[in-house]
């Protein structure tokens, strides 16, 4: 029943591959090909990958222990560790970027602490190389982990009966099976460091520039929609043979050679003690110090406000929060920090509800895979490599004709970023349904129908009850999508109904400590929210189910 | 997610919804007379509209727009009009979603193009004519669109700030030229906006191309890289984190700011003081000059309150609020300014322009080659 597929596929061509080939289709030009044209785009180009390489490697540096240490070791805390290192990536850029620059930047904890140290963070690769560790880690220890606590031990305790030593065991038994998991981890993360915008521009600085930041220089700055649409096309080329590969290697990564419980334990002897107790503290200090540095921030004053000249009252302050309620300087662009909320919690319930809708006939339709859905499959995951910048200059010029009545535009709806944001979130839900779907039995199904159960009722007696946590993690996972979502959000929002992240950048683009402390103590609020979230999924997550 | 469309970028930062179509009565028909017009924008009764009903304008601009929310009511009251503005981002940010979205207008009422970007506007045609009676009030200098179709509202002059304190300190002499700059002495010390990003690093990057000419100004950027020159996206980093004079109290001595900050500062302050700790080097060329139009965009539904929006930005209300809440100054030399802005102010005697045209055909070159020389 590939029909199931249609209003997935319908949405996807409607709303991204329709926009995405007008605008394309419209700054094509032959005059972009001049030798500084190509030469510049070869520049970014290189950088592009070679800083995605780079992050790569530190990802798996960390990643890898990491996930041996999730798969096979018990230790207290250990679902709270695991939901720390996964925060990050449901955090909207904007809010790593100011953990970062709350522990890092100029006005952050080390320079407070030491003043005198001439370290510089912000404007730096390894600013840029830190974010993408912080961000992608947790698909390494998911994947790989995952892979690992399925792996049969007992095919290694072959090897050492036979003779092998725990080295030779691990290279010709242990990493040849998480070849393929390894590689579907690498490819993933390779896809978000190469796509990588929020994170260069905000802490990378002038200097750095990526395929989607050169994009958006070139469109809206100097307005070169030829050299933006050759960027463009060479991110989306490079994007669709990522997914592709990754498609490929997914199918192999996934099936578990024998589903076991657990065969995590505690650690026993010394070496393992060591090796525990040390990555829990990497761990703990690398993905905790960014995050706690942002509520401690948000109630610390560390720095003079705009035209403050005396003497800076440091210390504690709840400033930054009632703040968030006074409109001081009478801006005309105040954002009442209860409305963005409403208009976030708004735009996140539509995202779920409308990616369900779309996910899971689609998501049912991939349980079994044949050439034609494989194929559909990879071509799902390109929403995520298509620059933003590109897709909303194609909503414009695609969406801008007036429907309904005559002066009703989609562009100008709000309708508009629930479904940016169902286009980005549709490739999560689908992937975290699919294995749900399959892995309820065909057999129960007959049984209940042969017992006389009509077949609404087999649904709400057999499929619903294994389905409802994965489509409760589903959902959640579109709700943290369309909260967290900056880009297409700042990209197409109306000036009365602005999401959270849009208000968090609206402060950090202003001057002063009032500003910082207040985007602060948002991207807290925000970062709260999404911790929940998270939490509440490790706590429903199935095995085999929201992998990524 | 994030990153996907992870887009710091605001691009249309703001669809702005299309006003009701409701037009304002064309009633008494503007006055012949600027002052009468003048004092009706502020005086008159609310206009009785054929419904009854006020009419929403919409009003895109940079992000650097401010207006004092008494000043702006009383616009309203009087026209009955309810203005919502919309932020676009940077100049030529804001431009660009202009003329990207003219199609399907997102505003009524577009602000704040200067004369760096104003030919790639005007070639757009992303402006309706409209020629304000009030326009008889403004020098020849500042009216560069002779088809009226962007009408001047302010200016300013885009200078290097510097620290009078560090230099003091460290008995240096303050730099008098441009060339100056690539001396050994001050390595390290200025910091400067990305021209790509920022309209006041463009405005620099045309004053160093004014002075130097092509491909002279190359080679001078190489050698500001070479003196440690420090470059950021945009002018709220240069001048409050980088910039040591300001309040964040950043590493850098010098920074590429506006004429007007040192006012800003003593304004701004939260303890009284009695000189600048900034001031603007005032040298041949080292400062450029900005002016900023508004016009009134093809296609609107709300021509008869749009204009009344425009006359409002060059009437005095508006142009005597301008100067202490955007740091410019008023294109009507009949505007009143406040004593902060004689007292802390010297404006450049020379300071460099090139013509709209030649900024036109050129700008994009420059800014890449710029890109060459300086980020890569």
């Amino acid at each position: 029943m590939k029909l199931r597929l249609l209003p997935a596929v319908l949405f996807l061509a409607i709303f991204f591959f329709l926009p995405l080939a007008r605008i394309l289709v419209l700054s094509v030009d032959a005059s972009v090909f001049t030798a500084a044209h190509l030469e510049r785009a070869f520049f970014v180009f290189r950088f592009t990958f070679y800083q995605a390489f780079l992050s790569t490697l530190l990802t798996f540096l960390l990643g890898l222990p990491s996930a041996f240490l999730f798969a096979r070791f018990d230790f207290p805390g250990k679902s709270i560790l695991r939901a720390v290192t996964a925060v990050p990536f449901m955090l909207p850029t904007v809010v790593v970027a100011a953990g970062f620059n709350a522990l890092l930047g100029p006005h952050g904890w080390l320079t407070f602490l030491f003043p005198q140290s001439s370290f510089q963070f912000t404007g730096t690769l390894t600013a840029i190389l830190l974010a993408h560790v912080f961000y992608n880690t947790t698909i390494v220890i998911r994947i790989v982990g995952n892979a690992l606590t399925h792996l049969d031990p007992r095919l290694a305790q072959a090897a050492r009966v036979l003779g092998a030593d725990r080295l030779r065991v691990w290279t010709h038994v242990t990493l040849p099976l998480l070849r393929a998991p390894m590689l579907a981890a690498a490819l993933l993360v390779f896809l978000f460091d190469f796509t990588s915008f929020g994170v260069i521009l905000l802490l990378g600085g002038p200097q750095f520039s990526t395929l989607e930041v050169e994009i958006y220089i070139q469109s809206l700055q100097l307005l070169n929609l030829p050299m933006a649409a050759l960027l463009s096309l060479i991110q989306l080329l490079c994007t669709l043979v990522f997914s592709i590969l990754y498609a490929r290697v997914v199918e192999r990564a996934f099936v578990p050679l024998m589903p076991k419980p657990s065969i995590a334990r505690r650690p026993k002897n010394l070496r393992e003690k060591i090796f525990v107790a040390s990555f829990i503290a990497l761990l703990a200090s690398f993905f905790v110090a960014p995050l706690l540095s942002l509520p401690l921030r948000s109630v610390t004053r560390l720095e003079a406000d705009r035209g403050q000249r005396g003497e800076i009252p440091y210390g504690i302050t709840g400033d930054y929060y009632s703040e968030l309620f006074v409109n001081r300087r009478n801006s005309v662009f105040y954002v009442p920090p209860l409305d963005a909320a409403r208009n976030s919690l708004t735009y996140a319930a539509a995202t779920v509800a409308l990616s369900l809708l779309l996910g899971f006939p689609a998501a049912s339709a991939l349980i079994h895979p044949n050439r034609l859905t494989r194929l559909l499959d990879s071509f799902l995951l390109l929403p995520l490599g298509a620059s933003a910048v590109t897709l909303g200059l194609g909503y414009i010029i695609t969406f801008n004709k007036p429907l309904i009545t005559d002066h009703w535009l989609l562009i100008t709806s709000p309708f508009i970023i629930p479904l940016a944001h169902t286009i980005i979130a549709l490739p999560f839900v689908i992937r975290t349904l699919q294995p749900a779907l399959a892995s309820i039995p065909e057999r129960l199904r007959h049984a209940a129908a042969t017992l006389g159960a009509s077949p609404v009722r087999v649904w709400q007696t057999v499929d619903l009850p294994i389905l409802a946590r994965a489509v409760l993690s589903a959902a959640t996972f579109a709700f943290t999508v369309s909260l967290g979502e900056f880009g297409a959000a700042t990209l197409l929002s109306r000036p009365d109904f602005p999401t959270l992240p849009v208000a968090i950048a609206r402060f950090l683009s202003q001057p002063g400590g009032m500003n910082y402390g207040q985007a602060m103590a948002m991207s807290t609020i925000l970062m709260c929210v999404t911790l929940a979230g998270i939490l509440w999924i490790e706590r429903l997550r199935l095995p085999g189910a929201g992998e990524f | 997610m994030k990153r996907i469309l992870c887009l710091a970028l605001l691009f249309l930062a703001a669809c702005a919804p299309l006003a009701p179509s409701i037009q304002t009565t064309p009633g008494e028909g503007a006055p012949a007379n600027p002052s009468a017009l003048e004092a009706s924008i502020v005086t008159e009764l609310p206009t009785q509209n054929l419904s009854g009903q006020t009419v929403q304008l919409t009003v895109m601009t940079h992000s650097s727009f401010a207006i004092s929310e008494n000043v702006l009511a009383a616009f309203e009251q009087a026209n009955n009009i309810k203005v919502t503005f919309v932020a676009g981002g940077d100049t030529g940010e804001a431009l660009n979603k202009a003329i990207l979205s003219k199609d399907a207008p997102l505003a009524d009422v577009f602000y704040g193009v200067d004369n760096t970007f104003l030919s790639r506007a005007l070639d757009a045609g992303i402006f309706e004519q409209y020629a304000s009676p009030l326009l008889a009030n403004i020098p020849d200098e500042f009216h560069l669109d002779l088809k009226n179709r962007a009408l001047p509202v302010d200016y300013g002059d885009v200078c290097i700030n510097y620290d009078r304190a560090f230099f003091e300190k460290n008995a240096l002499t303050i730099p008098a030229t441009l060339e100056d700059l690539t001396k050994p002495e001050y390595s390290g010390m200025l910091v400067v906006e990305n021209p790509a990003t920022s309209s006041p690093g463009l405005a620099f990057l045309l004053a160093t191309i004014k002075h130097f000419g092509e491909p002279g100004y190359l080679d001078y950027w190489r050698a500001l890289r070479a003196n440690g020159l420090v470059v950021v996206n945009d002018w709220e980093t240069a001048y409050y984190t980088n910039f040591s004079a300001s309040s964040g109290r950043g590493p850098q001595p010098m920074v590429v700011s506006y004429a007007t900050s040192p006012a800003a500062e003593v304004i701004y302050s939260d303890v009284q003081i009695e000189q600048s700790p900034s001031a603007s080097i005032l040298g041949p060329d080292t400062c450029f000059r900005q002016i900023e139009f508004v016009g009134i965009l093809s296609g609107t539904h709300n021509r008869a309150a749009a204009e009344r929006f425009v006359d409002f930005m060059l009437s005095l209300s508006f142009q005597e609020d301008m100067p202490l809440q955007m740091f410019v100054l008023p294109v009507n030399p009949e505007a009143f300014l406040p004593d902060s802005f004689h007292q802390y102010i010297t404006l450049p005697a020379q300071p460099a322009t090139l013509d709209p045209e030649v900024i036109s055909a050129n700008r994009e070159r420059w800014i890449q080659e710029w890109m060459q020389a300086v980020l890569q």
